[in-house]
């Protein structure tokens, strides 16, 4: 949740309230009971993932670790030196807790990645065509609607249909994906905030329209966006998951939890359920958990509703 | 109303042009699809002979202008695997996605639409708090991994439900249904009801904010004040004003549950034409990819349309606009 916090933090800085909104938010978010669950389970998972290959008990892509022999081994099983293999093994004979741990570097990375990039390039035009109004403004609104009325998931086939598969691929056909929803959200907030006295104030000041965008407007535009933010993280981790499953996100090469789950797949109907189940089990925890944590950011604070 | 349609076909046209122009492109752009076709024993004169045959050998932009000039005649050029139109292929397939999608939508209303209005009538109560906790579960479970655990607890283990196919289809009107024959059925209940999961939580708290806030409303009051039963308050009044914004919904959803059943059909191995774009991305079948974009954007941009027009018939307040 680092982008998260970082982002609350320079509105806390820029903001002209007495007392600190980064602290009010955090304060509220850790007295939701359900919120805390979540931020607990967010933060184990990602120092989990970033520490994988400290924390795991193998590293399930060396090859001389592995062993053929014990290859669909149910959960609680042991190897023969004794390695006890919690969650079960794969045909590989990978312990798949391990690869779990190793593909949620994948999911996490290309989840955070491609929301914070959408964010930053739709972000960016919300304001700019609040700001600007007018022509320009409405062309823009225009593509964003159109494209906000095509289902997600098409636009992503659209873009990986061309591109191919690769990390760098799907990170760029989630971008292209999200960046209108914050494009709309920030367009949004910057249109009501853009006649508030204190931005006429600055312009009095004659301070240069760069200043006023992103010094004045931008801070006070931040709270709805957060929301959509985190909700667009746990979104893009599941689309990531879900093409990669089809076989049209990351390659073979790159294990995140679609693929492990894809892989299992093949041995579920002969009742090895363990190798698709735990990768699965793993991915609705982590999003549920940022959900909830979205959840709770949205009624603290309390943006317009999405219709 | 004519402008508004006429601004409206031609903001469609012209999404299909720059999307056909941005999928074809861009195809070129990646790996031949004679590599993956051809065995690689193949002579290099076999080889030329398939690139031709195909009219790979001209430049992109001719190769363009001779698919529009197809595809205005309604021919979107032959399959590379099936060596059929892949418009043929495509509507043969479409009944069964279509079916699935729909009976999908109706399962997310029939499911969603009462326990949102029970959890907006009492918000505090304990059984509303379980229904929109299980909102945000159903948010958040992968379409595909709760496909998989549906055939794993429902077929492997219990042995209720079949996991795979379509089962028999009754031809109505010349259409192939699944859904007036037993094993139809029986076929489309786990496909039907994994594609709805994700929709039931989107139907459940909109219903739920939309009772919530039009409980408030004087009107309310007012049918109260006269004395009219709970049941006819709720069921009539209440539940007609929240039906309104849940059209528009109905119709977004509809399309994207027309495109989230590729990943349905994936699982359950549905012949749709979902299953069929997954395939032919794989072997890069050009044809096929591009002609399931242009007809999925068709069909979506004609329901957008008519839940457009709909929703100005239900609200008089929305005024279409005639500029585009």
């Amino acid at each position: 949740m680092s982008g998260l916090d970082t982002d609350t933090t320079e509105a806390g800085k820029a903001a002209p309230a007495s007392v600190s909104p980064l602290r009010k938010t955090l304060a509220a978010l850790f007295r939701d009971r359900l919120a805390l669950f979540g931020i607990v389970v967010v933060t184990i998972i990602v120092v989990a993932a970033v520490l994988a290959p400290l924390v795991a008990p193998q590293n399930p892509y060396d090859l001389s670790q592995l062993d053929i022999m014990d290859g669909r081994l149910a959960p609680g099983s042991h190897s023969m030196d004794g390695m006890l293999y919690l969650l079960g093994t794969d045909d590989q004979g990978r312990d798949l807790f391990s690869a779990i741990l190793y593909g949620l570097r994948i999911s996490l990375l290309v989840g955070f990645l491609s929301a914070g990039i959408a964010l930053v390039i739709g972000a960016s035009i919300g304001l700019f065509s609040a700001y600007v109004g007018g022509r320009t403004d409405a062309a823009l609104m225009r593509i964003v609607d159109i494209q906000l009325s095509f289902p997600s998931i098409l636009i992503a086939l659209i873009f990986l249909a061309i591109l191919g598969q690769g990390v760098d691929k799907i990170i760029l056909a989630l971008v292209v994906t999200q960046w209108a929803y914050y494009a709309r959200t920030i367009r949004g907030s910057a249109l009501i905030e853009r006649k508030r006295a204190y931005v006429e104030a600055a312009r009095s000041m004659a301070l240069p329209d760069r200043r006023i965008l992103f010094r004045h407007i931008l801070p006070n535009c931040l709270a709805p966006l957060i929301v959509v933010a985190t909700m667009r993280i746990a979104y893009a981790i599941m689309l990531e998951a879900t093409l990669s499953f089809l076989g049209i996100g990351l390659p073979v090469t790159q294990p995140s939890l679609g693929l492990l789950i894809a892989n299992g797949f093949n041995f579920m109907l002969s009742g090895d359920y363990w190798i698709s189940f735990f990768p699965g089990l793993a991915l609705l925890v982590l999003i549920v958990a940022i959900n909830l944590i979205g959840d709770a950011l949205r009624d603290i604070l309390n943006p317009r509703r999405e219709g | 109303m004519v402008a508004y349609l006429l601004s409206r076909i031609a903001q469609t046209v012209l999404t299909l042009f720059v999307m056909s122009v941005l999928v074809f492109g861009g195809l070129n752009l990646v790996g031949n699809p004679v590599d993956v076709l051809l065995s690689s024993t193949a002579t290099p004169a076999e080889r030329l002979q398939v690139i031709k045959s195909f009219g790979l050998d001209k430049p992109v932009v001719e190769q363009y202008w001779i698919f529009l000039k197809h595809a205005l005649e309604g021919n979107l050029g032959n399959s590379f695997v099936y060596n059929q139109p892949a418009l043929t292929l495509i509507l043969q397939r479409m009944p069964a996605t279509l079916e699935l999608a729909f009976v999908a939508l109706v399962m997310a209303l029939l499911i969603g639409i009462p326990l949102g209005v029970y959890a907006g009538l009492r918000p505090r109560g304990l059984v509303s708090k379980s229904i929109m906790t299980f909102s945000i579960l159903g948010f958040s479970l992968p379409t595909f991994w709760i496909g998989l655990v549906m055939i794993m607890v429902f077929s492997v283990y219990l042995g209720w439900l079949p996991a795979s196919g379509r089962g028999a289809t009754v031809s109505v009107l010349g259409v192939p249904l699944s859904l007036f024959t037993l094993s139809g059925l029986a076929h489309l209940v786990l496909p039907a009801f994994n594609l709805a999961l994700f929709k039931i939580s989107l139907v459940i708290r909109i219903t739920r904010a939309g009772v919530i806030e039009t409980m408030q409303l004087d009107y309310v009051r007012f049918a109260r004040a006269k004395g009219l039963s709970e049941a006819r308050v709720v069921l009539v009044h209440v539940l007609k004003n929240t039906l309104i914004p849940l059209i528009t919904v109905i119709g977004l959803e509809l399309g994207s549950l027309i495109a989230f059943a590729v990943v349905t059909e994936t699982i359950f191995a549905w012949p749709g034409m979902g299953k069929l774009i997954i395939d032919s991305i794989a072997v890069l079948d050009r044809p096929v990819i591009l002609a399931y974009l242009l007809i999925t954007v068709v069909m979506v941009s004609i329901i957008n349309l008519v839940v457009d027009i709909l929703y100005s018939i239900v609200d008089p307040r929305v005024r279409l606009e005639g500029d585009a």
